[in-house]
């Protein structure tokens, strides 16, 4: 049933040799074909560019007033690549073993292997397009490390590196646009899929600034819509990240894989209050550099919770670098699982530091002094004063991180350079997502999901600074050459219509949804119920799950959905620019994703990744993995009820990587 | 903009030096050597075609004002209910239009108290050349029953020069891109410093002559 | 804190439009500005009315998309900082503020305070970027070596978001900053200097063609710059287009 279609081979020439083999399209036929593309972040962006400079027809759509706002700008820390500029052993092997690892041995060996493959022609790229890359003095690429791993291969610009990178693919949208190639239709939203025949043939899209409905017909679609970490309300996702592209796709026969598998960031900036809207990270790059405790004493604690004591009035003995302590090997270093899971650990145990109880210290006092060391020696200062060694330390760190200690001051209105941020763990991106086969194609034919909208390579944890890597490296490098496979059928097909049963059907399920919201009548507003579902996802599909939670989560979810429908208020028409319906839509598909997802959880009865099943641990509270059981992907298929949901399993086969328990110690 | 206002800043300086010898040299010498000073300038054909280089120049940052200003007007139909402008940027740079039209205004009146007479007006003679300077000096007198006000009016048209210049000189070198980061605070001093030094020292002429003459 | 605000309302690009009051109480001041305006809608739309549409997406000040023009300042008063990461800290009990739109006639109102940039995206579209195709087959990354100096420069000018602030507070809607911004970036770069003198060209042309106001040197736009986008990209780009006028062919 689900064909993974991985190539044989050894696995260091699976991609190659699977490029050389598979059919392509030629130049005056790809003329012929329109592909459309869901989505304009560094997936998007990158793969309507480089599909457009091939010759096919390209039509792109995104939410936002431009391209350019896609959430992929606001990653922070970095991008990898296995270029080995830095000489401590980097390899594309290592970068695949690492990432593997990191997945928590949940993620396919040979995507793994071709995106590590493809990393460093990303760099390459990127600079040739002129993404302004962090550099030394030397003139040449820069590097920083990164959580989970033993070296520095993390190409950065400042803390902004998902901006410019993002800026970079946009550009070479632009070209394209102007050149006609791409034709760009922003404020635009995909209300849904539509199948003729068995393949992906078009959209049905929404105009958001007039509220028309429109076709577009495609001899592909491919998705690069983002993940669906929302359904939390509260993360580090943009407020108009969705799930509903590939929820929609899901409900038109593409199986959802993994949906439970969230992450859970550890560095972002605590709640502040009920009237929060979302959570702002801190990037993984400050623990680098910062380390992370709380007080060891609980008196101490609970006087910094108070407010009588600040976290430089604890001494140096009396505080708990808990992560340098369980985890020496890897230190602050981590995976963010396993990070997070310490914070809340500490937290749940008294420890922590706000008011809330729910933070625990980032402190950058001993990079002051280290930085600013080594900076004295730069400099030949000879015999500098401590308060003139931390100036110059706070002068290095402000170069590296500025952009992320303002940030902080001003929302946390609390200076980092003077006392330790707080941070606590929030949601921040999805393995999970639309099942893809080796070629990145969703279990409807001609329908193809790209980026975080596919589950396909991070497996139960991402590490860092693989995101923007996963994104253009299937943006650029593998969605254009494999989707020549499928198209390469379809060079007789020639224009599509929109006039057709399937489309009409489609545009008309569409419009019953949308006027069913907007004649609710209801009585509360769409946010009221999202918040809800939020405070649903994390309390028992957050951090930690347990089966009774979970349970109770699916009961009340269905009760909240039920609820949704019967009394939520959409004010405004259907015709018009209404932010509130967009939205409304958006979270009814949530309520449906949230039971999914919990379903999921339920089901996978082992901790693995970022998936951590209270009842499945090990007796040092770890993670327990179930590789004889669970050595699988969840893929669910939609059968009219997310309860209903049938499961598939695609077996992982780690013919390269010999399965261990994970272990940072 | 940025040319014809440099260039205009250059005209400044040469017609503040011939000026400025209403203070530095009285009585007869002074009004004998201004005098030949006013035919060597309106006779000269160097001059000449400076001359018209300035009165080109004038006309073009006129109508190319009014010209980016329509344009600017066009670029904003609909205004702000509320706009702190002063938060931002510098009176003098926000009114630039306003106190170019002020320039405008003495500049025309200017013309034809000065430049017309010299020209065209019933003008005395004095030891064969016509005696502009007695035309200065009667126009900025205590007898004149206007006097007081030419030499206010003047003072005033010689604020509006100096606020103009406080934003002109360094936006001009801006508009052209000559910045840097090391020579631009230099640019920008000198630019408040000549905005201020020569307007000042064309006030102080009139005031010097009413003073004298009372 | 129970604050006034006074909003603009507009129904469409065709509607007059005009300032509307409304009271807000119990706000807190840990609240973003954005979510100061969430609340006023959540009350507008419980008591049924039509709530305030606005532009706002990521909420950290990266994506560009909120614009704000408040107590008569592009994104309030505070510098550096964009309306989401305005708090109401800022503020005091009792104040009275005021909520425009961007007013720019390249930047017609969608409804109330969101507007439309598309104009940005063509100016970047006339020249923006670096031809080069996507194959991923170009030079080593460390083949050419870039200035640090430089390349820090080049990244300075690219952090611009894009979010018109520049054109909404320039007394004469002039989007030199964001052109010369993005002109700078590849004007710096060893990668960017094939088509140094066509790219600032064409940027300048489609800016215009836009109808953006000129650049009068208020510098009023670098002030209200969220990200700080430096006046000396201006002089640079205003350098480029004269000498690429000059020795056009």
């Amino acid at each position: 049933m689900l064909e993974s279609k991985i190539p044989s081979g050894p696995l260091a020439e699976k991609w190659t040799s699977h490029k050389d083999h598979i059919n392509l399209v030629n130049p005056a036929n790809k003329r012929l074909i329109d592909i459309i593309v869901v989505g304009t972040g560094l997936a998007g962006s990158s793969a309507s560019a480089s599909l457009a400079e091939m010759g096919y027809n390209v039509k792109a759509f995104c939410f936002q007033d431009s391209p350019r706002r896609a959430h992929s700008i606001a990653a922070q820390g970095g991008i990898n690549a296995a270029k080995n500029y830095q000489n401590d052993g980097d390899s594309v092997y290592r970068l695949f073993y690492d990432t593997v690892k990191g997945g928590d041995y949940r993620s396919r060996e040979a995507n793994v292997h071709r995106l590590a493959e493809v990393s460093t022609s990303i760099i390459d790229q990127c600079v040739a397009q002129g993404v302004p890359f962090a550099r030394e003095y030397g003139g040449l690429l820069d590097n920083r490390s990164f959580g989970g791993v033993q070296v520095s291969r993390t190409f950065y610009a400042k803390g902004q590196t998902g901006q410019q990178l993002l800026l970079g693919a946009y550009s070479a949208l632009s070209r394209q646009i102007s050149k006609g190639k791409v034709e760009m239709f922003t404020r635009h939203e995909m209300m849904d899929v539509v199948v003729v025949d068995g393949k992906c043939r078009g959209i049905i899209a929404r105009n958001l600034i007039t509220g028309e409905l429109e076709r577009h017909t495609a001899h592909a679609v491919v998705l690069a819509s983002g993940g669906y970490g929302n359904v939390f309300y509260l993360s580090t996702n943009a407020m108009g990240s969705n799930v509903s592209a590939a929820w929609k796709a899901h409900k038109k026969g593409a199986y959802m894989a993994n949906p439970c598998f969230t992450q859970i960031h550890p560095t972002c900036i605590p709640v502040s209050g009920e009237h929060q809207s979302k959570l702002t990270l801190m990037s993984e790059s400050l623990r680098n550099d910062g380390r992370i405790w709380v007080p060891a004493k609980k008196e101490d604690a609970e006087a910094i919770r108070k407010g009588t004591k600040r976290a430089t009035d604890i001494a140096e003995e009396d505080r708990d670098y808990y992560l340098e302590r369980r985890y020496p090997a890897f230190g602050n270093l981590v995976p963010r699982d396993v990070a997070s899971r310490a914070a809340k650990e500490r937290c749940d145990e008294g420890f922590g530091v706000n008011e809330t109880g729910e933070a625990v210290f980032l402190d950058y006092a001993s990079a002051f002094l280290r930085y600013g060391k080594t900076e004295a020696n730069i400099r030949g200062l000879s015999n500098p004063s401590q308060g003139e060694i931390i100036d110059l330390g706070k002068q290095v760190v402000k170069a590296k991180y500025g952009n992320l200690f303002d940030m902080y001051k001003q929302i946390a209105a609390d200076d980092p350079y003077e006392t330790p941020m707080k941070i606590y763990p929030a949601v921040h991106y999805t393995m999970g997502g639309l099942w893809v086969d080796y070629n990145l194609m969703t279990s409807v034919p001609g329908l193809y999901a790209t980026g975080e909208s596919n589950f396909s390579d991070h497996g139960a944890n991402r590490l860092g600074a693989s995101a923007l890597m996963q994104g253009l490296a299937d943006g650029y490098f593998v969605l254009p050459y494999t989707i020549g496979d499928y198209l390469s059928d379809d060079i007789r097909t020639g224009t599509l219509s929109s006039d057709s049963p399937e489309f009409e059907a489609a545009e008309k399920g569409v419009q019953d949804r949308i006027d069913q919201l907007v004649n609710n009548n209801g009585t509360k507003p769409v946010d009221d119920f999202h918040r809800r579902l939020g405070r649903i996802m994390w309390s028992e599909c957050g951090m930690s799950r347990n089966e009774a939670g979970l349970k109770q989560a699916i009961s009340d979810i269905r009760a909240l959905r039920e609820e949704f429908f019967r009394d939520v208020r959409v004010p405004g028409t259907a015709g018009e620019f209404n932010p509130e319906l967009d939205k409304a839509g958006r979270v009814a598909d949530f309520l449906e994703l949230g039971e999914l997802m919990c379903k999921d959880a339920l089901e996978r009865r082992e901790s693995c990744g970022g998936h951590f099943r209270e009842e499945f641990r090990t007796p040092e509270g770890e993670a327990l993995r179930d590789d004889e059981n669970f050595a699988f992907v969840s893929a669910w298929e939609y059968t009219g009820d997310p309860s209903d949901a049938t499961l598939h399993k695609e077996d992982l086969k780690f013919e390269n990587i010999e399965l261990k328990q994970r272990s940072y110690k | 903009m940025a040319l014809t206002g440099l260039f205009l800043c250059l005209f400044l300086v040469g017609h503040l030096a011939g000026n400025l010898q209403l203070i530095f040299i009285t009585g007869e010498e002074g009004q004998q050597a201004f005098n030949e000073y006013a035919q060597f300038m309106t006779t000269f054909p160097l001059v000449k075609i400076l001359s018209y280089l300035t009165y080109a120049s004038v006309l073009f940052h006129v109508v190319d004002g009014i010209v980016l200003t329509m344009q600017n007007r066009k670029a904003r139909p609909v205004g702000y209910v509320k706009e702190n402008g002063a938060a931002n940027a510098k009176w003098a740079s926000r009114n630039m239009g306003i106190l170019g039209t002020i320039i405008l205004v003495f500049l025309v009146s200017h013309m034809q108290s000065f430049w017309y007479t010299m020209h065209f007006g019933d003008i005395p003679m004095h030891n064969g050349l016509k005696d502009l300077h007695t035309v200065v000096l009667q126009f900025f007198s205590p007898e004149n029953s206007l006097g007081l006000v030419a030499v206010v009016g003047y003072v005033l048209a010689q604020m509006a020069v100096a606020f103009h210049l406080s934003h002109g000189v360094q936006s001009g070198f801006q508009s052209l891109g000559v910045r840097h980061a090391k020579y631009t605070p230099i640019i920008e001093l000198s630019g408040m410093g000549f905005a201020l030094l020569v307007p000042t020292l064309f006030a102080i002429i009139p005031i010097f002559l009413y003073i004298t003459q009372l | 804190m129970d604050l006034t605000l006074k909003v603009w309302r507009q129904n469409g690009p065709q509607d007059a439009g005009r300032m509307e009051t409304y009271p807000v109480s119990d706000v807190s001041p840990d609240m973003s500005f954005l979510e100061m305006m969430d609340m006023m809608n959540d009350q507008i739309i419980r008591s049924g009315g039509d709530p305030v549409a606005f532009d706002h997406d990521c909420r950290e000040g990266i994506c560009g998309m909120c614009s704000m023009f408040i107590n008569g300042e592009a994104h309030g008063p505070n510098r550096g900082t964009t309306t989401c990461q305005l708090h109401m800290r800022s503020f005091k009990d009792g104040d009275t503020i005021t909520i425009e739109p961007w007013r720019a006639s390249a930047f017609p109102v969608v409804k109330d305070l969101a507007v439309d940039r598309s104009s940005f995206d063509r100016v970047i579209q006339s020249g923006g970027y670096i031809s080069v195709n996507t194959s991923g087959e170009t030079l080593d990354a460390n083949a050419i070596p870039v200035p640090k100096g430089q390349a820090d420069d080049a990244f300075s000018a690219a952090t611009c978001i894009g979010c018109g602030a520049c054109v909404a507070t320039c007394k004469n809607a002039s989007a030199m900053l964001f052109v010369s911004a993005k002109v700078s970036q590849f004007a710096l770069l060893p990668q960017g200097q094939p088509e140094r003198a066509t790219r600032v060209q064409r940027m300048v042309e489609q800016m215009d063609k836009e109808g953006f106001g000129n650049c009068t040197n208020t510098g009023a736009c670098a002030v209200e710059c969220p990200k700080g986008i430096d006046l000396s990209n201006i002089a640079r780009m205003n350098r480029d287009y004269l000498s690429a006028s000059a020795l056009e062919e």
